[in-house]
């Protein structure tokens, strides 16, 4: 090739082969359906890491040192719902926990009820999607308490919760996008699995999701559903609002949040 | 089975006067693009997942107040963002490319850490970013997991890669050769040179398994691996900035890498890592012999 040649090659490729290239990237990025495979990957990741860390590893768990000052809240820092106000301005005396779906024995728990039965308290890392951590002590029921009261049955796979904050306007604009989540069974018996009501040793703020809180400590902060009102026990995600078992999974983001 | 051996075409060499050898084996040759094309990927999806909260710390935890790093805007004169980056104490202004950058076809600039050329997608959303990474991740890994096997067992790391004794006593020189950009002719053309051997076992042996580990270390599942092993890589903090540091040093390495690539010869070094001939540079001192 001589020098020309090349020389003409060159400026055709910094000229337009190479933005050509970057914008065509950026329109498969932007398809829904590349996404979607890509996607995939989440669940070679869960089968890794399960098959690596095994079902019951723990998180790590800090000492009162490491608690941070100030709890950062990330999404909703008060629900703009005419429910949720009424709740809070009652210091959630009315508020009752429904928990349904595939079980033996449907239920619903005052915070009260919550309180009386076994508690964990745990101080742990939570880390936002977005890359920030923020340490915390956190006190709760263990979720697999509440469970083995209503008894799944043999279907159930997964575990939904139902939230009180709107996410695209108010409760009169948008009812039906409230926060939800769902993690699986093997997950929500975990021993850190906890629906939580307290942190750092005071009631849930509201900026944290009170009255009740889940957490669920392998898994990013997205699936820490806050303001918690029902929790359903399920066979299957698909018919659920966007079918992708949570408010940003139907919105792209990863189901499995363990990385 | 060696990557040098002097399998020269005869009818080639003897038309042209030039030697071909077959330098690099199909393998090699495959996981070299594969390689390519995924780590640009990470690399840009990487960037895409930084700007959603464009800040690095130290520690387990995020100390907001004290960011080792921060690339963000602040409100210029005409209201437009102006992007600055901080870092500890220092603020510089990188307006147009880091902290504020106009997307195309905009006419504002608007907030984005890493501008939009650089980073997968061009329109900042962390979903997808995400989406790009944690695939290619595992294609970078395995292709990865696959070279250093393929290294170990075909005597590639051995023969090739590991520095003789007395090419390590010649790094001096070999230092020297490179800022004078002299490049090995004839037959020292066939082996890596010192410099380019290190270069090639610090970024396979030490940054690719740091910027891995310190990936893993930032998935809350895999650090229940065992008690505090991410207290090692300093935190989950930590792990993110050495992750993110390490980024950087790949891509200083792949700058280099691509600058030794084209002053050596881009069309003989491309050849060479598409079809595996590389033709052997003149010796001058062989030419002056009658």
């Amino acid at each position: 090739m001589s020098a020309m040649a090349r020389r003409r090659f060159l400026r055709l490729a910094a000229g337009s082969i190479l933005p050509g290239a970057l914008a065509g990237c950026d329109r498969l990025a932007a398809s829904e359906p590349v996404n979607d495979t890509l996607r995939a990957a989440q669940f070679l990741s869960q089968r890794a890491q399960a098959l690596v860390t095994g079902r019951d590893a723990m998180a790590q768990e800090f000492t009162e040192d490491d608690i941070a000052d100030v709890f950062r809240s990330n999404g909703t820092a008060m629900p703009d719902s005419r429910l949720y106000r009424q709740l809070l301005a009652d210091r959630f005396r009315g508020w009752r926990l429904q928990v349904g779906g595939l079980v033996a024995r449907p239920a619903q728990y005052s915070l009260a009820d919550l309180q009386a039965m076994p508690s964990r308290t745990q101080i742990t890392r939570h880390d936002c999607v977005e890359g920030w951590s923020v340490i915390g002590k956190w006190t709760g029921v263990p979720l697999r308490h509440v469970l083995a009261l209503v008894q799944p049955r043999p279907a159930a796979r997964y575990v939904v919760f139902h939230c009180a904050d709107p996410m695209d306007g108010s409760d009169v604009q948008a009812p039906g996008s409230t926060y939800y989540e769902s993690i699986a069974l093997d997950e929500a018996v975990h021993p850190q699995t906890i629906l939580a009501y307290g942190l750092n040793d005071e009631p849930l703020p509201v900026k944290n999701g009170a009255p009740l809180r889940l957490r669920v400590e392998r898994q990013l902060g997205y699936k820490q559903a806050k303001y918690l009102m029902r929790i359903d026990v399920v066979e299957r995600l698909e018919n659920i609002r966007g079918g992708k078992g949570g408010y940003w999974e139907d919105q792209g983001y990863e189901w499995y949040a363990g990385i | 089975m060696r990557l040098f051996y002097a399998r020269t075409m005869p009818a080639v060499a003897a038309a042209s006067g030039q030697r071909l050898f077959y330098r690099h084996r199909l393998p090699i040759r495959v996981m070299h693009w594969i390689n390519v094309f995924s780590f640009f990927l990470m690399l840009m999806s990487g960037l895409g997942i930084f700007n959603a909260h464009p800040h690095l710390y130290w520690g387990r935890d995020a100390d907001f107040d004290a960011p080792l790093l921060s690339i963000t805007a602040r409100a210029g004169p005409d209201g437009e963002p102006h992007g600055i980056t901080q870092v500890g104490p220092y603020v510089f202004d990188t307006d147009g490319v880091l902290g504020a950058s106009r997307v195309k076809g905009a006419n504002r600039q608007s907030e984005r850490a890493f501008p939009s050329w650089a980073t997968i997608p061009g329109r900042q959303y962390l979903a997808t970013a995400r989406n790009w990474h944690l695939f290619f991740a595992w294609v970078f890994v395995l292709n990865g997991i696959a070279y250093v096997t393929y290294t170990v067992f075909s005597g590639h790391l051995r023969r090739d890669l590991v520095p003789r004794k007395d090419e390590l006593r010649g790094i001096g020189g070999s230092l020297k050769d490179h800022l004078l950009l002299r490049h090995p002719a004839g037959a020292a053309a066939r082996r890596y040179n010192v410099l380019q051997n290190l270069a090639y076992l610090a970024v396979i042996f030490v940054v690719l398994p740091l910027i891995v580990l310190a990936g893993l270390g930032m998935s809350p599942r895999l650090d229940a691996l065992f008690g505090g092993w991410v207290d090692l890589l300093g935190g989950r903090q930590s792990a993110r900035t050495l992750h993110f540091a390490a980024a950087f040093l790949l891509l200083a390495f792949v700058v280099v890498h691509v600058f030794e690539v084209i002053v050596t010869g881009l069309w003989n070094n491309l050849r060479s890592m598409i079809t595996g001939y590389y033709r052997l540079p003149d010796d001058h001192h062989e030419e002056r012999t009658p």
